[in-house]
């Protein structure tokens, strides 16, 4: 009799224990995740970031800034920074992307933030408009990145990269996080369509061939009146200097 | 007598019995022109103006310089379905449905550049060998009217496409119109039809860029070219070359050959680079609106130094009595511009004023000969290249990973600094080179032939120079300093006391040279 | 001081150096061969251009080293007129250097001074003519004239009056007043406080009027304006400026109290404006005031309210007027 009571007791216990399996194998995945992210955290990030992603004199508070944040400084090769200059630079990731996702999880449990834009909320393809874009990225963007996505200067040195070659997530990411001197440009002033509409003008304005000959940069007259002032009168010039020579 | 020597005939007979130009073309078809490359810069000039008629031509077949907004509806995706004005939407036409049309464009667009910097060019082998002395002074002037009114011509030029870029500069024009002091906003309003964009302006500079400045241009040209033909050109020094000749080649056929083949090669060159190079991609820019700007934001390069100078312009403004006084404006933007203008166009008699020369020159100057006026020309260039370089200081610091402030600050002080720099420089490496060529002269060439002599020393053979190459390295004149006397011969301060004084000072200073050889130091030199 | 040191003579012009092709029929043969490629390559242009126009479709694109991904019908057109005209020239070129005479011509100038009859002469009619019409003797006559023709002169001027309107007021008025709504440019969204987060940026317009469906290029160059959201401890203000933010908003004219270009450029880190046209650099934090560059004043604040249903507002008009200075300016 004791034996069944005890069968019963156990058995209804596992029952209930594995009721809800997805959840806590979920849970479990999830702190499995955020135990490895802070594990990178505390190797790779605190020495500038503090043990508690708190910040300090050096490194701005992690608490709050989101997942998106984190894939985006990250996943963009932009932190670890390579050295304290003056702002930082895109280069290869030194995290894969799975230690990148752990950090982001690990950050995101810190404290609600704006969250990694998932592919269905990216498929500019489908839900931009390119004209609506080149619109919206002349009066957001142009003034920092130039109009081409090329980039350009701020002050003491600081600089708004180039847009081009950055993968949508990124530049998703960029908007909605504000990363270093970059402002937050926030859902309602322009909504998640708009956001896909800038991006889709950005890969249209990537993938563009040179439609009147070798873009110089596209930057403007500064490198064509480098170019007319070099090869242009340097050809001329040479034309001249044979014409005036005797001929043999 | 041939066929073709027959019709020849019979057609010049018909025009001479009408006009009587067979003596004008007698004489002309033989005028003599001397040859050398540095002549030919003027041409360039003369041949991207041509070019930029025919091309500018083609354009305006298309082009609606109406600022009335439209939908687009054409090809280019990108813009599809946004307001524009006409004006930019007919550019957009022009380059992406009408074939050539973008090919025109960028001929139009780099023929304008060419056109400039074959005039800067045509202008510093003019300045730094003299040519703008007596007579020529006339045509320095009417030269530098073209060179100002290039500058006009262009800006208006590529505004038409009222594009962001191209808007900008509107803007920025608009703003130093504003700036004059009492009748500012009466000119920017008139200028305008109202407040700014408005809708008169693109009409209005459509009408000054394609009929009036091109006006304005054949009759300079033609009475620049026409002054060089009758005044004839100047030519280098050298044997045989005097102040009362020419040397060189006829017209017909040499010169029409030469110089109308290299029309040829002008419009090749710029169609080539037209062909392989993008310029003013408008459709990359978008149309214009006052409410957005992009990153490095520059007018063409001749307006660059203009741009360089607003940029590091000190941060003044005074208010008297309720009203205000931009010289952070005026300053970069009208006063040291027509200061530099007007000491360019009054040049010639700045400097003949120096010297006391009154004489006719024919024989150019070889600059190191001239080391106050060569270095005079570098400093001014100087001057102008730092601000030119201003003037693209963002798109610099982003190249070259600088900081925008530091260039201004280096831009600030440079522009102050390195232009005396750069004359003290450019006058000792001119009197430096008159010492060499002095040397050259007594000495001979250095052949890098090593002989050992037969007591043991070691000398290079030195080449004595030919009779000609002597006299190319002497042939020019050294006048001495002019003496103004302070005191009349009363013993009584003279009226314009100070100004021989100043004009005493500045000949010395003008004077200064490395003495040339003479034929006694030649003889010296043979018994030595 | 030079007329007294001997000169060295001019030895005159160097004897002629003949060239291959005066002496040599074989060379001149070459020559003239060389001459006829230079033609014949600009005769291949012209067909490769007419070619190109004809039959290069205009969507297609080649990859070209240095200069990319290149529309075929734009190049191949451009390339083929660049040959034809360019190897004419070269062609014109190379025939005059090697086969026309090049043997220098010396031919005496003439001085230009003309000869002192001449000028006597004229100087001679001149008096007679000017005596024959009498100016000199008839003042009034004279002083008549001045004046006609002077009027004269100015009549055009007046008819450039209709050239446009007179200021006016304009250049002190935008279309700002109280009450009048923030909106997204573009979007049109009104805006409420809670829509931006601390750092974000956003370009704004004052929303249309009842019935208005437009807005002019020109009503944009005085309405845009830029809403920055910092904390609002970060404000560095005196009090009555601090009473036109709105829970760490701020608004600014985007147009430059320099040239008039638009300040969008913000850095959220240093919370500073950068204009990109000539580097001005304003201080967020102290309401717009100018740190670095050629601006003279800082750019005009907007005082921001809340209206009933929670939408930013304008308090009131701009207190100056916005953009780039003008005499009439009093401050």
């Amino acid at each position: 009799m004791l034996l069944v009571l005890a069968l019963l007791a156990i058995g209804t216990t596992f029952s209930v224990a594995s009721a809800t399996p997805n959840k806590s194998a979920i849970a479990l995945a999830r702190s499995a995740a955020i135990e490895e992210g802070k594990q990178i955290f505390l190797k790779g990030c605190s020495s500038c970031h503090g043990l508690n992603a708190e910040g300090g004199a050096i490194a701005p508070s992690l608490i709050g800034v989101g997942a998106a944040s984190v894939d985006f400084q990250v996943a963009t090769g932009r932190m670890p920074m390579a050295d304290m200059s003056t702002q930082a630079i895109r280069k290869t990731p030194v995290y894969s992307p799975e230690e990148v996702a752990a950090l982001a999880v690990y950050v995101a449990s810190l404290a609600p933030g704006p969250e990694i834009p998932g592919d269905e909320l990216l498929n500019y393809e489908r839900d931009g408009s390119v004209a609506e874009g080149g619109e919206l990225f002349r009066n957001n963007c142009a003034m920092c990145h130039n109009f081409a996505g090329q980039g350009g200067a701020l002050t003491q040195g600081k600089y708004a990269p180039t847009v081009m070659g950055v993968e949508p997530v990124h530049i998703y990411e960029a908007m909605i996080t504000g990363p270093q001197s970059m402002p937050v440009f926030s859902d309602k002033i322009i909504t998640p369509e708009e956001k896909l509409s800038i991006i889709k003008w950005i890969k249209f304005a990537e993938a563009e061939p040179a439609l009147g000959g070798a873009s110089l940069g596209r930057v403007g007259p500064v490198t064509e009146g480098l170019l007319v002032w070099t090869l242009g009168i340097g050809m001329l010039i040479g034309v001249a200097v044979w014409l005036a020579m005797k001929a043999r | 007598m041939t066929a073709r020597e027959r019709i020849a005939g019979n057609v010049a007979n018909y025009v001479d019995e009408r006009t009587g130009a067979a003596a004008w073309m007698k004489k002309n078809l033989n005028k003599v022109f001397p040859d050398h490359w540095s002549f030919l810069l003027g041409e360039i000039a003369l041949y991207s103006f041509i070019i930029l008629l025919l091309s500018g031509t083609f354009l305006t077949f298309w082009f609606d310089p109406s600022q009335r907004e439209v939908v687009y509806e054409g090809s280019y995706q990108p813009l599809s379905g946004l307001k524009m004005s006409a004006a930019y939407a007919s550019t957009l036409h022009i380059s992406f449905e009408v074939r050539g049309g973008l090919l025109m464009r960028q001929i139009h667009h780099w023929a304008a550049l060419f056109f400039m910097v074959a005039i800067v060019v045509h202008l510093l082998r003019v300045y730094f060998t003299g040519a703008f002395r007596k007579p020529r002074e006339f045509n320095w002037i009417i030269g530098v009217g073209l060179l100002t009114l290039g500058i006009v011509e262009g800006f208006l030029g590529y505004s038409l496409p009222d594009d962001l870029l191209s808007g900008t500069g509107i803007r920025i024009a608009e703003a130093i119109i504003q700036a004059v002091p009492v009748v500012g906003t009466y000119l920017a309003f008139f200028a305008f039809g109202g407040a700014f964009p408005g809708e008169a302006f693109i009409p209005r500079i459509f009408t000054v860029h394609v009929l009036l400045l091109p006006g304005i241009f054949l009759a300079l040209i033609t009475v620049h070219l026409m002054l060089v033909w009758y005044q004839k050109h100047t030519q280098y020094p050298g044997p045989g070359r005097t102040e009362k000749n020419v040397v060189g080649y006829p017209l017909f056929p040499v010169y029409m050959a030469k110089a109308g083949g290299f029309f040829f090669v002008v419009f090749g060159v710029t169609t080539f680079i037209a062909a392989v190079a993008s310029i003013n991609p408008i459709w990359l820019y978008g149309p214009y609106t006052p409410g957005q700007i992009s990153a490095g934001s520059q007018p063409d390069w001749y307006m660059g130094w203009l741009d360089g100078l607003v940029r590091m312009a000190p941060p003044l403004e005074t208010y008297l009595f309720g009203y205000t006084i931009s010289w952070n404006i005026l300053i970069p933007g009208l006063i040291i511009p027509g200061l530099m203008f007007t000491g360019l166009a009054l040049y010639p008699f700045i400097e003949s004023w120096i010297t006391g020369d009154k004489r006719e020159h024919h024989l150019l100057d070889r600059p190191r000969n001239v080391p106050n006026r060569t270095a005079t020309g570098a400093m001014a260039l100087t001057f102008t290249l730092v601000a030119l370089i201003n003037g693209g200081n963002d798109i610099i610091a982003q190249q070259f990973d600088l900081s925008i402030n530091q260039i201004m600050w280096f831009s600030r002080i440079g522009i102050i600094v390195l232009p005396p720099i750069a004359f003290v420089v450019t006058k000792r490496i001119c009197i430096s080179l008159q010492r060499a060529d002095r040397e050259l002269v007594l000495h001979g060439k250095e052949t890098g032939r090593l002989v050992r002599l037969a007591h043991g020393e070691f000398i290079e053979v030195h080449e004595e120079l030919t009779p000609e190459k002597k006299w190319l390295l002497t042939s020019h004149e050294q006048s001495g300093p002019l003496e103004l006397p302070e005191i009349d011969k009363a013993g009584v301060r003279r009226t314009d006391a100070i100004r021989n004084k100043i004009r005493s000072r500045m000949s010395v200073a003008n004077a200064e040279v490395a003495p040339k050889v003479s034929a006694q130091d030649l003889k010296e030199i043979e018994h030595h | 001081m030079a007329h007294e040191i001997e000169a060295i003579q001019d030895p005159g012009i160097p004897p002629h150096v003949h060239r291959k092709a005066d002496t040599d029929p074989v060379a001149a043969k070459q020559a003239e061969r060389q001459v006829a490629i230079l033609f014949l390559l600009s005769a291949f242009g012209t067909i490769l251009f007419i070619v190109s126009y004809i039959a290069i479709p205009d969507d297609i694109f080649v990859f070209i080293p240095v200069m990319g991904s290149t529309n075929a019908h734009q190049l191949f057109l451009g390339l083929g007129l660049a040959f034809s005209l360019f190897f004419i020239g070269m062609g014109a070129i190379h025939w005059a250097k090697t086969l026309m005479p090049d043997t220098e011509v010396t031919v005496q100038r003439h001085e230009f001074r003309s000869a002192e009859e001449d000028r006597d002469e004229l100087v001679k009619t001149a008096k007679e003519g000017a005596a024959a019409a009498g100016l000199g003797r008839r003042s009034l006559i004279k002083r008549s004239l001045g004046l006609s023709l002077g009027l004269v002169g100015l009549s055009p001027l007046l008819l450039l009056r209709d050239l446009g309107p007179l200021p006016g007021d304009s250049l002190t008025k935008t279309s700002w007043k109280a009450g009048t709504r923030l909106v997204t440019d573009p979007g049109e969204r009104p805006i409420k406080p809670e829509d931006l987060e601390v750092g974000a940026v956003a370009q704004v317009l004052p929303a249309m009027l009842p019935g208005q469906d437009h807005r002019t290029l020109a009503n944009i160059g005085k309405d845009a304006v830029l809403l920055i959201r910092l904390r609002p401890e970060e404000f560095n203000l005196d009090a009555e400026r601090l009473s036109w933010t709105h829970e760490g908003i701020i608004a600014f004219s985007k147009i430059c109290s320099h040239m008039g270009c638009a300040v969008a450029l913000y850095e959220q880190q240093t919370k500073h404006l950068l204009c990109p046209c000539h580097q001005s650099t304003f201080d967020v934090t102290r309401a717009a005031k100018v740190l670095f560059g050629p601006a003279a004043r800082p750019l005009p604040q907007l005082a921001l309210a809340l209206d009933s249903e929670g939408y930013l507002v304008a308090k009131q008009p701009f207190n100056e007027p916005v953009g780039p200075s003008f005499w009439e300016r009093s401050s």
